[in-house]
C-alpha cells in the first residue's frame, strides 16, 4: 500500500502532501521535514530508495525522484515494488507535464488542487488504480469540462504568466 | 489546456503563494500564514459569500494547513460545500475534507448523508468523488451506511465506478474485515471482469486477502497464470502498455499473489513455471519498468517451489542487476534478489563478491545498508568476524539511531550465533555496548550475562570458566574508561560480583576498589550505583564463605554509608543488606549468597503453602478468612478486564446484547456479527440510519456523543458483571516457564556453535597479496571464501589459489577438487554465447577488475618491453600464477611454452591466446590442456606461443568488459 505522496521543493517546502491513513497536521508537518533532512543529505548519483522505517514505522520505504527544484517522493510498504514506485512518479510527472505544458513548480504552486485531482485519479485509497498517463489526463478533463459547465465562475486572467516569466 | 487557466484563483491568493514562496526564513513565513489566517477567519463567517469566493477561501485553508498551521476553525465550511450541486464545488468540499478530516472527526456524521445521497447520483463523476471520499472518511462504525450503495456500485456501467467501488470495497476489508466478509466473494467475481482495469484493481483486494489466508485462494492459481499469460503475450489493448510493456503493473501484481500461492506448495508452483519462464525471456531489460517486473518475477522465483531452470534465469538477470555500473537502483534491486536467492542456493553469492563488495564500499547509504543486510543472511562461522567487524565500523560511522539500534542488535545476535572464540565474542560485545551504548536493547546485555554464567560449551567446564576470567580482564581493561554506556557497566559490575575473584587472579580488595570507582564515577546512575553495591556484596560474601577476613577499603565503607542515606530506597536496602552480610558468620552467608549460583534454578512456592500454619493460627484467633481479589466486587480495575475481554469474549456468563438494541449499527461494531446474520443486517440499519443523520444534521453533537457514550455504558456494565476470574498467578506463571524456554534456545545455540575451526582458513586469505586490488579481493575472500568446495569454484581467482597453495598440505588435497568442480563450471558454462572463444573471457576473474583490457593491448603491440613495463602491476599475480601451476603436474609443460619467443602480434591472435589461457587457467589439468588449444585456438601450435607471450607480459584476461573483446573481433 502506498502510504504517502510528498511534492516539496529542494528547501523542503511542502507543495503537496497526501497521506493514505490520516495524519495530524502537526505529525505531517514533523514526517515532511523527515524526509527532507533526509533527502537534502543525500549525493547525487545515487539510488532513488531510501528505507523509511525510521520515519514512517516498521516496513516502510521511499522513492523519490529529483526534478528540476522539486522532489517527488512515494512512500510505501513492502507490499509495492521499489522499481515500479518510480515509475508511478514517472507517470505522475508525465500527467502533469502534459497537463501543465511544461510544468514547473509554479504550476504546481498555483495549482496544487488540481493535482490533488490528477493523483486522485492515479491512486486510490493507498492503492494504484490507474498507469497511463493518457488515461488519467481523459478522466482529468472530462472532470474540467463538467466542472466548467456545471458553474459560471469567471477565470483568472492569464497575466499570472507574466509573473511567472520573471 | 493553459497552465493557470481555468482553476479560478484570485489575485488574494496568488499573491499570498507568492510572498510565502520569497521569504527568507521560517519565522518571516508564519507571520504571512498567521495573517492569511486571521484575514480567513474574518471573512470566511461574513454573511452572504458568494460560493466562488467560498470556495477559493476553502483552497486558502487547504494550503494554509499544508505549511503547517491549523485550519479547523473552517472544517465546517468544507463540510458544507460538500453539500453544494455544483460539481466544481463538490468536489473542492470533498477535497478539503479528506485533506482535513480524520476518519472519527466529529464532523463526519455530518458529511455521511451526503455520501449516501451522492453515491446513487447520476452523474458518474459525483460517484466517484463521492467513492474517493468513502475511502478516506468512512470509518467502522459508518462503513454500514454505505455498504450497499458500494456494493451496488460493483454493477456500474461506467469501468471507472466499478474500480473504485471495488478499491472503496477493499479500503473497508482494511478498515474493518468483519464489516465486508460476506462480501469477499464479490472480489473473486469481478476477476472476471470484462474490463481488465477493473480486474487489475481487483487484484489489489485478492492480494490482501490471500496473505491473510492462501489456502482458500488456491484454485485461482490457473485463472492467474492464464491471466499472466495473457499479459505478457499482449492480449491486452494497447492502451494498457506502458513504455511498451504490456500493462507492467497488472503483471507485477500477479506475480506477487503467485508468490505467495505458490510458496511451498509444489503443486501449484508447477502451474507457474512456463510462464514465469516466458516473462524472463520476454522482458525488455533495458526499461526501468521491465526491470521491475523482472525483479518481481525473481522474488516469485525464490518465493515458489522453484525449478533450476528458473533459478538459472533469476540469477542471470540478478547478475545483470548487480554488474550495472551506473544504476544504483538496479544494483539495489541486484542486492536484494541475491538475499533472496541465496536462501535456495547460496553459492550463487560467491559469483557476485566483488560486486557485493563495491555495494558496501558505495557512498550510497541505502545500498550499504541493503548488503549489509544481505551479509547479514549469509553469515557463517567462516566470516562473521569480517562482517561483524564490518558492521561495527559502520555502526560507528553513522548517527542515525534508529538503524543504529537495528545494526548493533544485529551484531550482537550474529556474534551470539558464530562466535567463533570466547575472545572474539567479548570483544565484539564490548565494542557494540561501547558504541552503541544505551541503544542497545535490555535484553541483550542479559543475554550476554547469561551466556557468560552459563557459558558456551555445555559440558566443557574448564572452557566456561576461560570465557569468564577473559570476560572479567577484558572488562578490568576497559572500566575505568570514561562515558562508558549504562548497560556495559551494568554487564560489567555484574561479572565482576560473579567472577572477578572466581579464577584467584585478583584479589578481592583490588576488585571492590574498582566497583567502588564505578559507583562513585556514575553518581547519578542509580541502576549502576546498584549493580555495583551488589557485586561488592557478593564479592565480600564469597571470601567470607572460604573463611577469609573480609577489610573493607575505607572508600568502600564511604560508600555504604553514602548509600545508606540514599534517597532511592533500592540502593539504601542494597547497603544495609552489604552490612549485614558483613556481620555473618561463614556457614550463613554461604547459604544466602552461595558461590557461582547465578545459572540455579530458584523455586518458587506459589501457593505459599509454608504459610499454611500461620494462617491457620490466625483463623483459629477468629481473624477473617482472605477473599480472593476476584471475588471481592467492583474491585477488578478496566485494564485488568479489558486485557482478558480480548482473549475471550465470547465465553462471558452474561450476555449485553439488550442494551445496545437502539442503534443496530454499533451491535454489529461491537460483537463480530456471524457470516449469515450480517447479511441482514446491512439492510436493516439502513432504514434507521438516515433518520439518525438528518437528526445529526440539526444538532450536531448529540448524535455523536450518543455512540460513545453508549459504549461508555457498556464497559461499566461488563466491568462489573463480567466473570470475574482474573487470578494473579497466570502471569508469574507463565513466566518463569518462558524463561526456562529462553534458557533452553541459548543453550540450543550455543551448542550450534561449537567449534568453528574452519575461520582458520578465511584467516590466511586474509594475508597481505599484491594484487590489482588487494584489500578487496582479501575482503572477498575472507566473506566469500569460508566454506571450501563452494570456492572452489572459482579457480580464476588467483588469491584464492595461491592461499590454498601457501597453506598447509591438508588443504593441497582440496585443489583436484577444486579443478574438477571448474571444469564442469566452465563446461556447464560453454554453450550459452556464440563466439565461443570469448567465453572464457566473459567468465569474471574477480581479481582483476582494474585492469584496463585497451591499455594493455596498445601497450603489447609495439613491443614486448614495454607492455611488461605498461601491465607491471599484474607481473606478480603471473608469476602467482606460475607458482602455481609449478604446484600441478603440468609445471614443465609451462616451462618450454613459456621459453617459447614472441612472433607477430596482431589483434586476433592475441585474442585468441588470452583466451587460451584463460581456458588453461580454468581448465588447469593436463587433459584439458591438450584439448583446448586444439579445440578454441585455431592453430594450437600458435596460441600456445600466443598464450607465452601473454603470460610472459602478464596480461590476464578481465571479465569486467567482454564486449570490448566483442567488438574488436567484430
Amino acid at each position: 500500500m502506498i502510504r504517502a505522496v510528498i511534492v516539496m521543493n529542494t528547501q523542503g517546502k511542502p507543495r503537496l502532501a497526501k497521506f493514505y491513513d490520516f495524519q495530524p497536521a502537526e505529525k505531517q508537518q514533523e514526517l515532511i521535514r523527515s524526509v527532507f533532512g533526509v533527502l537534502s543529505s543525500r549525493a547525487e548519483n545515487v539510488s532513488d530508495f531510501v528505507e523509511a522505517d525510521s520515519i514512517f514505522g516498521p516496513d516502510t520505504r521511499l522513492v523519490y525522484k529529483h526534478f528540476a527544484t522539486l522532489y517527488f517522493v512515494f512512500v510505501f510498504d513492502s507490499s509495492e515494488n521499489e522499481l515500479a514506485m518510480l515509475d508511478l512518479i514517472q507517470v505522475f510527472v508525465e500527467t502533469l507535464d502534459k497537463c501543465f505544458k511544461n510544468v514547473c513548480e509554479l504550476d504546481v504552486v498555483f495549482n496544487f488542487n488540481k493535482m490533488h485531482t490528477i493523483l486522485d485519479e492515479i491512486i486510490f485509497g493507498g492503492q494504484v488504480l490507474e498507469t497511463s498517463s493518457t488515461e488519467v489526463i481523459k478522466a482529468v478533463e472530462e472532470i474540467t469540462k463538467l466542472e466548467r459547465a456545471s458553474n459560471t465562475i469567471s477565470l483568472v486572467p492569464k497575466s499570472v504568466s507574466g509573473w511567472q516569466a520573471r | 489546456m493553459g497552465s493557470q487557466g481555468g482553476w479560478g484563483q484570485s489575485k488574494d491568493f496568488l499573491d499570498l503563494v507568492k510572498s510565502i514562496g520569497e521569504t527568507r526564513s521560517k519565522a518571516e513565513e508564519d507571520r504571512i500564514v498567521m495573517n492569511e489566517i486571521e484575514i480567513l477567519k474574518r471573512r470566511i463567517t461574513e454573511p452572504d459569500i458568494p460560493k466562488r469566493k467560498m470556495k477559493e477561501y476553502i483552497i486558502r485553508l487547504v494550503y494554509v494547513e499544508m505549511l503547517g498551521h491549523d485550519a479547523s476553525f473552517g472544517y465546517i465550511h468544507a463540510v458544507k460545500m460538500t453539500h453544494d450541486d455544483s460539481l466544481l464545488l463538490k468536489r473542492t468540499g470533498y477535497l478539503a475534507v479528506t485533506l482535513f478530516l480524520n476518519d472519527d472527526h466529529d464532523l463526519i456524521i455530518l458529511i455521511v448523508n451526503t455520501i449516501q445521497k451522492d453515491l446513487k447520483s447520476d452523474n458518474y463523476l459525483v460517484v466517484c468523488t463521492a467513492l474517493t471520499a468513502v475511502c478516506k472518511l468512512i470509518n467502522e462504525e459508518t462503513i454500514p451506511a454505505v455498504l450497499p450503495q458500494v456494493v451496488e456500485l460493483l454493477g456500474h456501467p461506467k469501468e471507472s465506478v466499478r474500480k473504485k467501488a471495488i478499491m472503496a470495497l477493499h479500503r473497508f476489508y482494511q478498515r474493518a474485515p468483519s464489516s465486508v466478509a460476506h462480501l469477499l466473494s464479490n472480489f473473486r467475481k469481478k476477476l472476471s471482469d470484462n474490463d481488465p482495469g477493473v480486474m487489475g484493481a481487483t487484484l489489489c483486494p485478492l492480494f490482501d486477502l490471500i496473505i491473510a489466508d492462501a489456502n482458500s485462494y488456491k484454485d485461482l492459481v490457473i485463472s492467474f497464470v492464464s491471466i499472466l499469460k495473457q499479459v505478457a503475450e499482449r492480449r491486452l489493448p494497447k492502451s494498457y502498455d506502458y513504455h511498451q510493456m504490456p500493462a507492467p503493473f497488472i503483471q507485477i501484481r500477479l506475480l506477487k499473489i503467485l508468490a505467495l500461492l505458490g510458496n511451498g506448495d509444489k503443486q501449484a508452483s508447477e502451474h507457474m513455471f512456463t510462464v514465469l519462464g516466458d516473462i524472463f525471456r520476454r522482458c525488455d531489460p533495458s526499461s526501468n519498468i521491465g526491470n521491475a517486473v523482472l525483479y518481481e518475477c525473481i522474488c516469485c522465483v525464490s518465493s515458489i517451489h522453484s525449478s533450476p531452470k528458473l533459478l538459472e534465469s533469476a540469477a542471470e538477470v540478478t547478475s545483470r542487476f548487480l554488474k550495472q555500473s551506473d544504476s544504483h537502483n538496479l544494483k539495489y534491486m541486484g542486492i536484494d534478489a541475491l538475499g533472496r536467492l541465496i536462501k535456495i542456493s547460496p553459492e550463487i553469492a560467491e559469483d557476485h563478491q566483488l560486486a557485493v563488495i563495491d555495494c558496501l564500499e558505495d557512498p550510497d547509504d541505502t545500498l550499504k545498508r541493503k548488503t549489509f543486510e544481505l551479509l547479514y543472511k549469509m553469515t557463517k562461522p567462516s566470516n562473521v568476524e569480517v562482517i561483524a567487524d564490518r558492521m561495527i565500523d559502520y555502526m560507528i560511522s553513522i548517527n542515525d539511531n534508529h538503524y543504529k539500534t537495528e545494526i548493533a542488535s544485529r551484531c550482537v545476535e550474529l556474534a551470539e550465533q558464530f562466535a567463533p572464540s570466547n575472545q572474539w565474542f567479548i570483544q565484539t560485545m564490548n565494542k557494540v555496548f561501547e558504541h552503541a551504548g544505551d541503544l542497545v536493547n535490555v535484553k541483550v546485555a542479559h543475554n550476554l550475562m547469561r551466556l557468560i554464567a552459563e557459558g558456551f560449551g555445555g559440558d566443557d567446564e574448564g572452557a566456561d570458566s576461560q570465557l569468564r576470567s577473559s570476560a572479567v580482564e577484558s572488562y578490568l581493561r576497559i572500566i575505568g574508561e570514561p562515558k562508558l554506556p549504562s548497560l556495559l557497566l551494568q554487564v560489567i559490575c555484574w561479572v565482576l560480583g560473579e567472577y572477578g575473584t572466581a579464577d584467584g587472579k585478583f584479589s578481592a580488595s583490588y576488585i571492590t576498589g574498582k566497583l567502588c570507582d564505578v559507583a562513585e564515577a556514575h553518581p547519578s546512575d542509580d541502576i549502576v550505583k546498584a549493580y555495583a553495591v551488589t557485586a561488592i556484596m557478593k564479592i565480600c560474601a564469597f571470601e567470607i564463605a572460604t573463611g577469609r577476613k573480609v577489610e573493607l577499603l575505607p572508600e568502600c565503607q564511604s560508600l555504604i554509608d553514602e548509600l545508606s542515606a540514599s534517597h532511592s530506597t533500592d540502593l539504601q536496602q542494597r547497603a544495609y543488606e552489604l552490612q549485614t552480610v558483613l556481620g555473618l558468620d561463614a556457614l550463613a552467608v554461604e547459604t544466602i549468597m552461595p558461590s557461582d549460583a547465578s545459572c540455579e534454578d530458584i523455586e518458587v512456592d506459589k501457593s505459599l503453602s509454608f504459610l499454611n500454619g500461620y494462617v491457620q493460627e490466625s483463623l483459629v484467633k477468629g481473624a477473617r478468612p482472605y477473599i480472593p481479589e476476584s471475588e471481592r466486587s467492583g474491585m477488578a480495575d478496566i485494564s485488568n478486564f479489558r486485557s482478558r475481554g480480548h482473549h475471550d469474549s465470547s465465553t462471558h456468563g452474561l450476555k449485553f446484547e439488550a442494551y445496545e438494541l437502539p442503534k443496530p449499527s454499533v451491535a454489529s461494531r461491537i460483537q463480530p456479527v456471524p457470516l449469515a446474520t450480517s447479511k441482514e443486517l446491512v439492510p436493516v440499519s439502513q432504514p434507521t440510519y438516515p433518520q439518525e443523520m438528518s437528526q445529526a444534521a440539526s444538532m450536531p453533537s448529540v448524535p455523536e456523543t450518543g455512540p460513545s457514550e453508549l459504549k461508555l455504558q457498556l464497559d461499566g456494565v461488563q466491568k462489573k458483571w463480567g466473570r470475574p476470574t482474573y487470578s494473579p498467578t497466570v502471569p508469574s506463571n507463565s513466566n518463569s516457564s518462558s524463561q526456562k524456554a529462553v534458557n533452553g534456545v541459548a543453550q540450543l545455540v550455543v551448542q550450534g556453535t561449537v567449534g568453528p575451526k574452519t575461520r582458520d582458513v578465511s584467516y590466511d586469505s586474509r594475508k597481505p597479496q599484491v594484487e590489482v586490488s588487494p584489500e578487496k579481493q582479501k575482503l572477498a575472500a575472507s566473506l566469500f571464501g569460508g566454506s571450501s568446495s563452494k570456492t572452489g569454484k572459482r579457480p580464476t581467482s588467483t588469491s584464492y589459489k595461491t592461499t590454498r597453495v601457501h597453506s598447509h598440505a591438508a588443504e593441497k588435497s582440496q585443489i583436484p577438487t577444486a579443478t574438477v568442480a571448474s571444469t564442469e563450471h566452465a563446461a556447464e558454462k560453454a554453450p550459452q554465447p556464440p563466439p565461443p572463444d570469448l567465453l572464457d573471457l566473459g567468465e569474471p576473474t574477480p581479481g582483476y577488475t582494474v585492469i584496463d583490457p585497451f591499455k594493455q593491448l596498445e601497450g603489447l603491440l609495439p613491443s614486448d618491453a614495454s607492455s611488461v613495463a605498461n601491465s607491471g602491476v599484474s607481473a606478480s599475480k603471473s608469476s602467482d600464477i606460475m607458482s602455481l601451476h609449478a604446484e600441478s603436474p603440468m609445471s614443465g609443460l609451462i616451462g618450454t611454452v613459456a621459453n617459447m619467443g614472441p612472433t607477430n602480434l596482431d589483434s586476433a591472435n592475441l585474442l585468441s591466446s588470452l583466451s587460451n589461457l584463460a581456458n588453461r587457467n580454468v581448465h588447469g589439468g593436463p587433459a584439458a590442456m591438450q584439448v583446448a588449444p586444439v579445440k578454441k585456438g585455431p592453430n594450437p601450435q600458435d596460441s600456445l606461443e600466443k598464450d607465452a607471450v601473454a603470460r610472459q607480459v602478464g596480461v590476464t584476461p578481465s571479465g569486467t568488459n567482454p564486449n570490448l573483446f566483442r567488438d574488436l573481433l567484430g
